[in-house]
């Protein structure tokens, strides 16, 4: 086996398939340790991890902490809720003063996005991106895809489709680019509002949500991100579950076996009809295991070895 | 010094003389004495051979941040940075702290300039009090106090209403209006360049269409009134084309680019990995964009080559880029990257990017200079062709470090630079 | 199966007949400890120490007619030396599909080298339960041991210098059964001489870390 190369996770796009085919394995192989009596090792004992936090979280830093202390890795959130951010301290000054403290890894979410790549040219620890602004959350795709490979045997020939709100989603970049690079089949769809110029680029963009569907082996929603929504991108919530959103109608154009996954937090009754997110495809539980085994897998890559080379 | 200088031996470019020979060039009492076999009798004799002597060169479009945000910029470092560059003159955008939109204002910037100044300082006014589009700013005092044109540049004119207005009420002083082209909703919010790059990397983009649409409308305008429309730093290629079809029909509308418009693009953004050093207003954009704007420089579209130099503190760019300050510094490369990756890239000859440094400038806002007939002001750069330039932002004379040009080696710039007969920067 | 690069085999230990009356001498020795196997299970240390474990049961079964439980054990990330080595050693996980609870354990390796692998089973073991006794078989004790631990069921002891490489292949990973000892290639001049350098650890050497010979 090779040596994992990277120093930090930033995003997906950076990452070749055989790194994503290490990481998603090594998650595989890392998953067993939840299920034991004592869901402990000692693997990264003497390690500290810092998570920064400057956007609320709390699947993606619960489950990033879980994984951390599954490991033994000394850990210690920071959220804008408790820390000096709000008193108006720069991105730079925490992470220079968070250094101080000498840890090797920093989880960080924030809402600018490239806020990892600025930490990476300015801080000595590794990097791992917990989602930045409109550009990636790299651990949210790889979990996607363990969930995927799990349900579904492999990743290659599969037919995904995405579905919501394009533009503002750092999920849907991050899932286009791994499943692309796996040999799955993307399509995207979202009213043309919610379309960010170019990513057809990367993946083939519908804006009927039935022509989406077809035949689909999985369903990712996006959540409509109303937080971001500053200025008429859809007339009202109505008219977008109506034309846009997942109902059971919709689900059954799918495959029998179709798997609906969402990040969540979900807009029941916009993007996703309750009684979707509710039957039997989905799988929102699965993601919630994988997402502590892939943080698991990440952590270990990243701080479990050296980059020499073996003798 | 003496009054007199002769500079000997070089090669005399100036093309709004048609020269393009091997000439002395005499200098006294601050002008332009003769061209060509003069009497050095009594002059100083500085020793051009193997250098390029040119008109001084003009840049249209500088912010000295004085007064305000002198932690920034000042004129006295910001005029060095011109005179390092090869500048012998700069006009200073008004959008300082207070806004330039009162002759007082002006006036202690000229004040300053005489005091602290290496080079010669024109200052623009406001198009609007206080930068803010609704009423126009008192042009007849501002043209008496010294200002050579109006501009709201940082911000566009939203209303037509008011551009308009500007364009006619500024006929009566000859001012020109410089509009910083962009249509503000359409750019709300974004850090970079409407596209595939800005897609990929999260940032919310500022469309090529926004900054033509007002480009279409200022012509119109121009056209409608009868005023003279200067277009700040033009990047796409639909302002180019707006901008080429209103001068075909005879609007007299102008043009600038800048440097680092034609020279680099969105992916900038990308492969630096987010550096706020790409971060600017109007974005780097398209590559089709970039060639259109070299190709818009090669058949006159563009009328000058104008910096847009913008410096800033550490802290205003040391951070997440959606949240960084627009605008890079550029009076200490422009020349440079100009010699290199237009002349001797082939873009343009070099008698061409003399008039789109110092002749056109100077013709657009009616400038003193931009000429070495005799009886001119005796502002001049020599070029030194096969110089070697590393850009090293560290030893910019400017306070503003935030270039995106750091590291680059080029070859030619400015081997010295003479303000009213004096020498005010030799490399 | 090829050897390490840099490695000459310097002693052939163990052919396909060898090991298969060691193995069977081992589970003989096993069933006289235990007559009944009753509450006995064996634990097999990934990679090769699983196989082993498995072939002893076997021989173990036709002994005395009681087929012991077996399982797996992935010692990664319980390593002490996880971040001094690359590459990641590829996680297979763990899996012991019975509890051990009371049970008398016989963890099995291939081969003893310095105890620390042994060590880190030990850790991983009791984070699963609370063995009655644990016990421990090995195909082949080269000696120096770095930490106080010896095995109770030993296939075949003998002296090695420390630079050497003990190194064994099974038919279930390496499509033979084989023990070889391994040296390395030394420079033709003074023979030897780096056998009397000091013996200290060095980082990123040592087969230890390839999970292929020890």
């Amino acid at each position: 086996m090779k040596a994992y190369p990277h120093r930090h996770l930033l995003g997906i796009e950076e990452l070749s398939p055989e790194h994503v085919q290490t990481i998603l394995d090594t998650a595989d192989g890392l998953r067993e340790v939840l299920d034991r009596p004592i869901k402990k090792v000692p693997a990264l004992r003497g390690k500290t991890v810092v998570n920064l936090f400057y956007e609320p979280s709390t699947r993606t830093r619960a489950s990033f902490e879980v994984a951390e202390k599954v490991l033994s890795a000394d850990s210690l959130s920071i959220t804008t809720a408790t820390s000096s951010v709000q008193k108006g301290e720069t991105l730079l000054d925490t992470a220079r003063n968070l250094e101080a403290m000498n840890p090797d890894m920093i989880v960080i979410r924030h809402s600018s996005s490239g806020a990892p790549h600025f930490l990476a040219r300015h801080c000595r620890s590794a990097i791992v991106n917990a989602g930045d602004g409109a550009h990636e959350h790299p651990t949210q795709a790889l979990l996607d895809a363990l969930t995927l490979r799990q349900k579904k045997g492999r990743l290659k020939g599969l037919r995904v489709a995405i579905v919501g709100d394009l533009l503002h989603s750092r999920v849907m970049r991050s899932n286009v680019w791994l499943l692309t690079k796996m040999g799955a089949d993307v399509v995207l769809c979202a009213p043309p509002t919610l379309v960010p110029p170019g990513i057809e680029a990367l993946a083939p963009v519908t804006h009927r949500i039935d022509e989406a569907v077809e035949g689909a082996d999985a369903v990712m929603m996006l959540r409509i991100q109303r937080e971001r929504m500053t200025g008429g991108f859809y007339p009202s919530d109505r008219e977008y579950h109506l034309r846009f959103g997942l109902t059971a109608a919709r689900a059954a154009r799918a495959k029998k076996d179709v798997l609906i996954l969402h990040p969540g937090p979900m807009n029941r009754g916009v993007e996703i009809a309750s009684e979707v997110a509710d039957g039997p495809y989905s799988v929102i539980l699965d993601q919630v295991t994988n997402g502590v085994a892939v943080r698991m897998a990440v952590l270990y890559l990243l701080l479990g070895g050296s980059a020499e080379a073996v003798a | 010094m003496k009054e007199r200088v002769l500079l000997k031996g070089g090669r005399v470019v100036d093309p709004s003389q048609g020269i393009d020979e091997p000439l002395d060039v005499l200098l006294d009492s601050g002008v332009v004495e003769a061209l060509g076999k003069a009497s050095a009798k009594g002059a100083e004799v500085i020793d051009v051979s193997g250098l390029v002597v040119c008109p001084g060169f003009i840049d249209l479009h500088v912010h000295l941040r004085e007064p305000g945000r002198e932690d920034k910029e000042t004129i006295a470092t910001g005029t060095r940075a011109a005179a390092a560059g090869g500048f012998t003159a700069v006009c200073a955008m008004p959008n300082t702290e207070p806004v330039n939109d009162q002759a007082g204002i002006t006036r202690f910037i000229l004040d300053r300039a005489r005091a602290e100044g290496a080079v010669r300082v024109y200052p623009i006014g406001a198009i609007t009090k206080g930068s803010m589009g609704e009423e126009i700013a008192e042009y007849g005092d501002l043209r008496e106090a010294g200002c050579v044109a109006v501009s709201d540049d940082g911000r566009p004119v939203a209303s037509a209403r008011v551009f308009r207005r500007a364009l006619e009420y500024a006929k009566a002083f000859d001012l020109t209006v410089i509009d910083h082209c962009e249509e503000p909703t359409l750019a709300q919010g974004a850090s970079m360049n409407e596209g595939p790059v800005a897609t990929l990397l999260g940032l919310r983009g500022n469309p090529s269409a926004g900054e033509a649409m007002i480009v279409e409308r200022d012509v119109l305008l121009a056209d409608l009134t009868g005023g003279k429309v200067h277009v700040a730093h033009l990047s796409t290629a639909l302002g180019a084309e707006a901008v080429r079809r209103g001068k075909a029909r005879g609007v007299r509308v102008t043009a600038e680019a800048t440097p680092h418009h034609m020279l680099l693009t969105d992916s900038l953004v990308k492969e630096s990995g987010y550096d706020t050093s790409t971060k600017m207003n109007p974005p780097l954009r398209s590559e089709s964009d970039r060639e259109a704007l070299l190709e818009a420089l090669r058949d006159g579209t563009v009328d000058c080559i104008a910096t847009d130099h913008a410096p800033h503190a550490v802290d205003d760019k040391k951070c997440e880029y959606d949240l960084a300050a627009f605008g890079i510094v550029g009076l200490e490369t422009a020349v440079a990257l100009c010699l290199d990756r237009l002349v001797g890239a082939g873009v343009v000859d070099l008698p061409r990017l003399v008039a789109l440094l110092s002749t056109n400038p100077a013709r657009v806002l009616g400038l003193p200079g931009g000429t070495l007939a005799p009886g001119s002001p005796a502002d001049v750069t020599v070029l030194d062709l096969a110089r070697k330039v590393k850009v090293d932002p560290a030893r910019f004379e400017s306070r503003g470090r935030n270039s995106p040009f750091g590291g680059w080696s080029l070859k030619g710039g400015p081997a010295m630079t003479l303000v009213g007969g004096r020498v005010v920067f030799t490399a | 199966m090829s050897h390490p690069a840099g490695y000459l085999v310097r002693q052939e230990l163990m052919d396909r007949e060898r090991l298969a009356r060691t193995l069977a001498r081992m589970a003989h020795e096993i069933v006289e400890r235990h007559p009944d196997m009753a509450g006995a299970a064996l634990v097999g240390v990934r990679t090769r120490g699983v196989p082993l474990a498995l072939r002893l049961a076997g021989l173990v079964k036709a002994a005395c007619g009681v087929a012991p439980p077996v399982g797996a054990l992935d010692i990664t990330l319980y390593r002490d030396d996880l971040t001094m080595i690359a590459p990641h050693p590829v996680m297979k996980g763990t899996d012991i599909g019975f509890s051990i609870d009371h049970r008398t354990v016989v963890l099995v390796d291939d081969v003893l080298f310095t105890g620390r692998t042994v060590r880190a089973a030990l850790d991983e073991l009791v984070d699963f339960g609370r063995p009655a006794r644990i016990e421990l078989a090995v195909l082949v004790d080269r000696g120096h041991r770095e930490l106080p631990i010896r095995a109770d069921y030993v296939g075949k002891s003998l002296t090695t210098s420390r630079d050497d490489v003990v190194q064994v292949m099974l038919r279930e990973e390496d499509g033979q059964d084989r023990v070889v000892l391994l040296e390395k290639e030394r420079a033709r001049s003074a023979a030897g001489k780096g056998r009397k350098k000091p013996v200290g650890r060095r980082r990123g050497t040592g087969s230890r870390k390839k999970g292929k010979g020890k």
